[in-house]
């Protein structure tokens, strides 16, 4: 099962690596989201660092809405599935390879976005860098719970429209858990019980992704 | 027997929400702080009982009855789609009642309170499943996604059931029974209280036959129409 996923997450990293709809368009993308943001709270607001947690998340979550529309269309190309159900991969291996992957670009945009909030929404940096291990954490729950959403939208062949009803409302605990933990660590504090509510929600994303992967691809 | 108790759900259903009504509007007294809108309480509890754990709780049983390969049959995938059909009409309306009290009790129509705010999101997990069976053409497929869908929806009934305690808002806490079991409300207003639980309870169950049963001539006129198509087909090939 390591195998396998560590197989596919390769194979679409390589593709992501030649493409590079990653750099040209979903970080472009993800910017303009958080310099939309300022603009719509406006320039009192929007100097305000409190708004910074809220509006990095959910940029993110457009942003990943984005990314797993990506990673699922990889595997709606023509042919692509026939041969991975030829070839008898393990369903478990292929959702951790397609979670690994997008987790891993998810973390990149993150990095990217993280400089963004300090730049634009004006988040203190020792706070914003105290950060990093839960926005990690939540970002990898992000990508456990988009490639499980994402087959169950149709793996690429079922209209785009139907992926942000999906997944968004099973994104929102996760919108709340990274928002706190976020804020708390600008305020110097650390929520733990957001930690243990984030490893929760990703323990338990891969758990039915690893159980129920399978069932959710074409007979 | 069995026929019996299925003709006999429509009528009793009638009467006991007859009886919640009569009671609820006429019979028993107001409450000494709230006046008459505490009569919300032999509704909105109720119907939220109904919302959260009978309606949500058919559909994610038949869901993993359906995901296990044993029970797997089209009945399974039926009684999950109507049940969360039907489950969206007892979210709308827990919704809606529950906002009617809290206007006049909050002083707004919606508040962003723990268990209003999972409750909506409960909803559009259940417009979500509806939606999602309407992408799926392929009934096998169609009815696979549907099921785990509807299982990781579950999820969010038991954060609902807990967020009064986990995060203390504005929704009050148990209002029956205290932590310790102790009944909260006493003589003809509890047990008013009993039967519109019952009440609503079958009124879930009598329309959750009347939309299976719809669901069952659907299916059997979209193979007369299918067996229509071929016999037509097969015309025009020996012509």
């Amino acid at each position: 099962m390591i195998r396998t996923a560590l197989l596919v997450a390769a194979k679409d990293l390589r593709i992501e690596r030649h493409s590079r709809v990653l750099l040209w368009q979903v970080l472009p993308f993800g910017v303009m989201g958080l310099v939309l943001s300022g603009i719509a709270l406006g320039p009192t607001h929007a100097g305000h660092s409190s708004a910074g947690p809220g509006l990095f998340y959910l940029v993110m979550l457009l942003v990943t809405l984005l990314m797993i529309n990506r990673s699922q269309a990889i595997e709606g190309s023509s042919g692509t599935r026939a041969s991975v159900a030829t070839l008898g991969l393990d369903p478990a291996g292929v959702f951790l390879g397609k979670a690994l992957a997008l987790a891993v670009e998810l973390w990149i945009t993150g990095v990217v976005l993280l400089a963004g909030a300090v730049l634009v929404l004006h988040t203190a940096l020792v706070g914003t860098l105290q950060a990093l291990p839960s926005v990690v954490l939540i970002l990898a729950a992000l990508a456990a719970a988009g490639t499980l959403y994402g087959a169950l939208s149709g793996g690429g062949q079922g209209p785009a429209t139907l992926l942000p009803i999906l997944a968004l409302p099973a994104f929102a605990p996760l919108l709340i858990a990274g928002e706190r933990s976020f804020s708390a660590s600008l305020h110097g504090a650390t929520l733990w019980q957001w930690w243990v509510i984030s490893l929760v929600a990703l323990a338990a994303y891969l758990a039915i992704g690893i159980l129920l992967y399978g069932v959710l691809e074409d007979s | 027997m069995k026929q019996l108790s299925l003709r006999l759900l429509g009528p009793l259903t009638l009467v006991l929400m007859g009886l919640t009504f009569w009671l609820g509007l006429w019979v028993t007294p107001p409450d000494k702080i709230q006046g008459n809108l505490a009569r919300l309480v032999y509704v909105h509890p109720a119907v939220a009982w109904v919302a959260l754990y009978v309606s949500f709780g058919t559909a994610t049983i038949a869901s993993a009855l359906y995901l296990w390969r044993r029970t797997r049959s089209q009945v399974m995938d039926r009684v999950a789609h109507c049940a969360m059909e039907v489950s969206v009409v007892f979210i709308l309306l827990t919704l809606i009642t529950g906002s009617i009290w809290g206007r006049p009790t909050w002083g707004v129509w919606w508040a962003w309170d723990a268990r209003l705010t999972s409750t909506a999101i409960l909803g559009v997990f259940a417009l979500a499943y509806l939606a999602l069976r309407r992408a799926n053409d392929d009934p096998d497929l169609r009815a696979r996604r549907s099921a785990v869908f509807a299982l990781l929806a579950a999820i969010n009934v038991p954060i609902i059931h807990f967020s009064v305690q986990w995060w203390k808002t504005l929704h009050q806490g148990a209002t029956v029974f205290t932590a310790n079991r102790t009944l909260l409300i006493h003589g003809l207003m509890a047990w008013t209280l009993l039967i519109s639980f019952f009440a609503f309870t079958l009124l879930f169950f009598w329309l959750l036959r009347a939309r299976y049963r719809l669901e069952v001539l659907r299916g059997e006129r979209y193979q007369v129409v299918l067996d229509e198509a071929l016999v037509q087909r097969r015309r025009e090939g020996v012509r």
